[in-house]
């Protein structure tokens, strides 16, 4: 049981990663990975999300009726939501202004509607909190990456600490604003699902559709 | 059927009797939806009302960091309170431009008055889009070694695409050269209208003149420079037509007749 629910936190970081794989919660990593800071209260509160509404929604799972169960869910999301976006405006008021809309989007993260879904409704709670987080993690492990590439060259700083000494300042570094700019995002997490997808190769998808080749008349 | 053999003798009390219900039955349906919105609403008005204070200290602290920053001495190694000390805040009435003694500055809330009937009046004219304008607002002066007006800090806001920008414009003691303008609460379009917030676009009021020669008011918040010339024009945001029209139409209002008009021509005349 141990080695199982180690594995149930480590999985979804590479070989079941919800952004690379399952390609889930794309809009979120696009807008708040600009800056390292902003990404990492993302990923810390769409961890706690995940965690908590996979371990309620798995507490009454046997009581939830199927013909409600998606609204049921999004309640208790959306609760959790509020709960952590009113946190940031009590305890971390600069940080929410940056997040600003983003962190009510957590609701649509279909991460957290997906695990909610695909594990809680099925499994006991601490393995569904333990999976939450897990999925968390892969997720915040991408925006990390994504974070990283993008701080560093779009403005030449990590958290918001001077790295390469951008020539408007003085130094000698010419940022490239195309990475602070959401398309960046795109580019990136493209070539990160393909250095994983090369790396581990039975991650690629088998083609739904081959191309025919028709005889000429 | 699983619970129906769990369970040989009835159920007792009201919610046990739910909870044995069929998963898919109509009753348990309700009881189940009613019971998870109660819990959750209650969750969550105890976090909004417990969180309440706190939030209304930061978006006090947030307001003063903005004075600061639109009079140019914000320094974010310094206590914002004590810095925010430098300021003389005054209650101003509009209409006769003077500094009145009848609200203290102190617990004078500007919003609350702006819908109060007996300190506010509704407006036919609105470009702003505010629908009622306090008779009353608070502005802040900075004041330079001898005690004379340095530069003084007016709320204004009006109405963007989305949603009413509130905001402060920081004058020079002649009432006419901007220092800067800067927004501290709207919700426009991230990226788009949002960029009100953009150093760039900010830096952009520095030195811009309000009124020509005459008097005439001539700043423009538009596409192209108007025939006044450069130093009354302001630059739209791209992409943000609606965003800029509304703040180009918010200064225009403020800084006009039945905004700030009044007080900066006793500005100018040194009857303050």
């Amino acid at each position: 049981m141990a080695h199982k629910r180690r594995d149930m936190l480590i999985d979804p970081l590479v070989d079941n990663n919800p952004i690379t794989l399952q390609v889930l919660g794309i809009c979120s990593a696009l807008a708040v990975t600009s800056s390292l800071q902003v990404a990492f209260v993302m990923a810390i509160a769409v961890t706690l999300v995940t965690a908590f509404s996979s371990m309620f929604i798995s507490m009454i799972r046997n009581q939830i009726p199927g013909s409600i169960r998606i609204i049921v869910q999004m309640v208790i999301i959306a609760s959790l939501v509020i709960l952590v976006d009113q946190m940031l405006k009590a305890f971390a008021f600069e940080i929410s202004k940056t997040l600003s809309v983003f962190v009510g989007l957590i609701i649509t993260n279909c991460i957290v509607m997906g695990r909610a879904e695909a594990f809680a409704m099925k499994n006991p709670p601490i393995d569904s909190f333990i999976d939450g987080i897990g999925n968390g993690l892969g997720y915040g492990l991408i925006l990390m990456l994504v974070g990283v590439i993008r701080e560093l060259f779009g403005s030449g700083s990590l958290f918001g600490i001077t790295i390469l000494e951008t020539v408007n300042n003085g130094g000698w570094y010419v940022p490239n604003g195309l990475l602070l700019l959401p398309p960046s995002a795109f580019f990136i997490i493209g070539l990160i699902i393909w250095a994983f997808r090369t790396w581990k190769s039975e991650q690629v998808e088998a083609r739904e559709y081959k191309i025919q080749s028709v005889e000429a008349h | 059927m699983a619970e129906e053999n769990n369970t040989p003798t009835p159920p007792q009390g009201f919610i046990r009797r739910f909870l044995a219900l069929p998963t898919d039955s109509v009753p348990k349906t309700i009881f189940v939806a009613v019971s998870v919105c109660l819990v959750a609403s209650i969750v969550v008005s105890a976090a909004a009302v417990a969180l309440r204070p706190m939030q209304a200290v930061n978006a006090l602290k947030d307001k003063q960091i903005n004075i600061l920053q639109v009079a140019g001495i914000y320094d974010p190694s310094q206590d914002v309170v004590e810095a925010f000390g430098a300021f003389e805040a005054q209650v101003l009435e509009l209409e006769s431009g003077a500094f009145t003694d009848a609200f203290d500055p102190a617990s004078f809330d500007d919003r609350a008055a702006a819908d109060d009937p007996a300190t506010s009046v509704a407006l036919s004219d609105d470009p702003a889009g505010i629908g009622r304008q306090a008779r009353f607002v608070t502005v802040y002066l900075l004041r330079d070694e001898a005690g004379a007006i340095d530069k003084v800090i007016l709320p204004l806001h009006g109405y963007g695409l989305w949603s009413t920008l509130y905001g402060f414009i920081a004058l020079e003691e002649n009432g006419n050269d901007i220092f800067g303008l800067q927004f501290y609460e709207h919700a426009e379009t991230p990226g788009l209208g949002a960029e009100v917030d953009n150093p760039r676009w900010k830096a952009l009021w520095k030195g811009k003149k309000l009124a020509d020669d005459s008097g005439a008011l001539q700043i423009s918040v538009s596409k192209t420079a108007p025939a006044a010339g450069a130093e009354y024009h302001i630059d739209a945001l791209a992409g943000a037509t609606l965003t800029t029209g509304g703040v180009h139409n918010l200064v225009n209002f403020w800084m006009g007749e039945s905004g700030y008009k009044p007080f900066l021509e006793n500005l100018k005349a040194g009857n303050l």
